[in-house]
């Protein structure tokens, strides 16, 4: 059976015009990619840590709460969000609403902005003294 | 073209060469890890501190142990299953997708591995005092 190999497979970022509703999608994958190599490296490090006993785990809250650590620690709270709320977006999409095309600018505007209010709020109260 | 059924012409040729009980299964995944992390992220922002006791005490309660390994497991599947999905869509060589695919599955299910055994240790050890 004769099958057209030159179909355009992802990705696609050459092809779609920029904007705030491909931008949200592409974030989520990028935010997906990096809390699955960095978050998830973390993550197990500080359960291990924790399993290990206190020397291990001083070793691990020493780098978290260093500035670097801090550092990722915000950036992987906004991803965290990021792709929590760009998830959900998906699933809007998913049942087939939401498409039409102001709907859909004004959601992937509201996804940005929350996920940068609530990351915010997050630290502010760690930082603050809880 | 022009030959056999429609869906017969088009079943195949996405990048993941089939997926549609795959995307299913991600968006049931994911929706599990949903309220996990608001648990798990609440949890840590209401302890006192992140302290070596105070995180040892709280996973030696039996509650916060069953939701850390639910957490742990559903997370580690829907890294697995997202991963996935971004590999064969990005490498395009034939060879190194199959590899790296083969190295996701590993390398998740180890880190998934690590993780709940390391919960079930402290939650099986009691608490640290």
């Amino acid at each position: 059976m004769h099958r057209n190999t030159a179909r355009p497979l992802s990705p696609h970022l050459t092809i779609w015009r920029w904007g705030p509703h491909m931008a949200v999608s592409i974030i989520n994958r990028v935010t997906g990619v990096g809390l699955s190599v960095v978050g998830a490296a973390l993550f197990v490090w500080w359960l291990v840590a924790a399993a290990s006993g206190a020397e291990a785990y001083e070793t691990f809250a020493g780098v978290a709460t260093g500035w670097l650590g801090v550092l990722v620690g915000v950036g992987l709270t906004w991803a965290l969000v990021f792709h929590t709320f760009g998830g959900i977006r998906h699933y809007v999409l998913d049942i087939g609403a939401g498409y039409e095309l102001r709907t859909n600018r004004r959601w992937s505007w509201i996804v940005i902005g929350a996920s940068v209010v609530v990351t915010a709020a997050i630290w502010l109260y760690i930082l603050g003294g809880r | 073209m022009g030959h056999g059924t429609g869906i017969g012409r088009v079943r195949g040729l996405g990048s993941a060469k089939g997926g549609a009980s795959h995307w299913a299964m991600e968006r049931m995944v994911s929706l599990a890890t949903l309220p996990l992390f608001v648990w798990f992220l609440v949890s840590l922002l209401r302890l006192p501190d992140l302290s070596y006791t105070t995180v040892v005490n709280w996973l030696g309660s039996s509650l916060n142990a069953v939701l850390m390994v639910l957490l742990v497991v559903t997370t580690f599947v829907h890294l697995k299953q997202g991963m996935q999905v971004v590999l064969d869509d990005y490498v395009h060589d034939e060879g190194t997708r199959v590899l790296t695919n083969v190295a996701l599955v590993f390398l998740s299910v180890a880190g998934g591995a690590a993780a709940t055994f390391a919960v079930l240790q402290i939650a099986f050890r009691g608490t640290a005092n």
